[in-house]
């Protein structure tokens, strides 16, 4: 299978299924789902992809590509910050 | 992960943590550019454009089985990480016969879950074996 090229145009990091959502359409769903979230322990994760850089190499990652293993998803804010 | 692009982390690995971690960080840094990630899992914080210090643990199947949401100042504990995925590991490796009480870690007591350990857990069990 040919490795995508990762490069500034490649879209970010994107929920698998996901439609881009029209400005009207977002902001109108954001007043609509306060409160809502389909995130919880014992229910499955949402798949995603996004670039990686990985040991000298871009890349890209699919979250369903892990299945079978164990893992572990960090969010932080940001890079060259302290904590 | 965090909004941060994968040639931020390439330089931030190259240049910061390649001196913390001999041969730099071994596991993928994702980039989640526009927030779509961290919103999906409900950590990215629209008012700052960062996503906050949230940490899922996700099992074979795909299922969260565990997270933890800290805001910016306040680091981590990997040893307490490590320590869930395999009390995790050991729940699923039972399936879910033998469950790990507070404090658990490999070699302590676990629990038998069923009718007949309901209000007798303090027969098998106290807050002396964490």
């Amino acid at each position: 299978m040919e490795e995508p090229a990762i490069g500034c145009a490649r879209p970010t990091g994107s929920v698998v299924g996901a439609r881009p959502a029209a400005k009207n359409e977002a902001s109108t769903r954001e007043k609509g789902e306060v409160g809502v979230s389909s995130i919880m322990v014992g229910r499955p994760a949402p798949d995603f992809t996004a670039p990686a850089y990985h040991k000298g190499a871009f890349t890209q990652v699919k979250l369903s590509d892990l299945l079978g293993k164990w893992v572990v998803l960090c969010f932080y804010p940001g890079d060259f910050t302290f904590v | 992960m965090s909004v941060d692009s994968q040639f931020v982390h390439k330089m931030w690995n190259d240049h910061e943590l390649s001196k913390m971690v001999a041969g730099g960080v071994p596991f993928p840094m994702l980039a989640d550019a526009a927030g779509h990630l961290g919103t999906a899992f409900g950590v990215y914080d629209d008012q700052a454009g960062v996503d906050v210090r949230g940490r899922f643990i996700i099992d074979p199947d795909g299922v969260i089985q565990a997270m933890e949401v800290l805001t910016p100042p306040v680091g981590r504990r990997v040893a307490e990480t490590i320590r869930q995925i395999k009390a995790f590991q050991h729940v699923r490796a039972t399936k879910g016969a033998e469950v790990t009480p507070s404090g658990w870690e490999p070699g302590k007591k676990v629990l038998h879950p069923g009718p007949d350990l309901v209000g007798r857990v303090w027969e098998v069990w106290s807050p002396a074996d964490e």
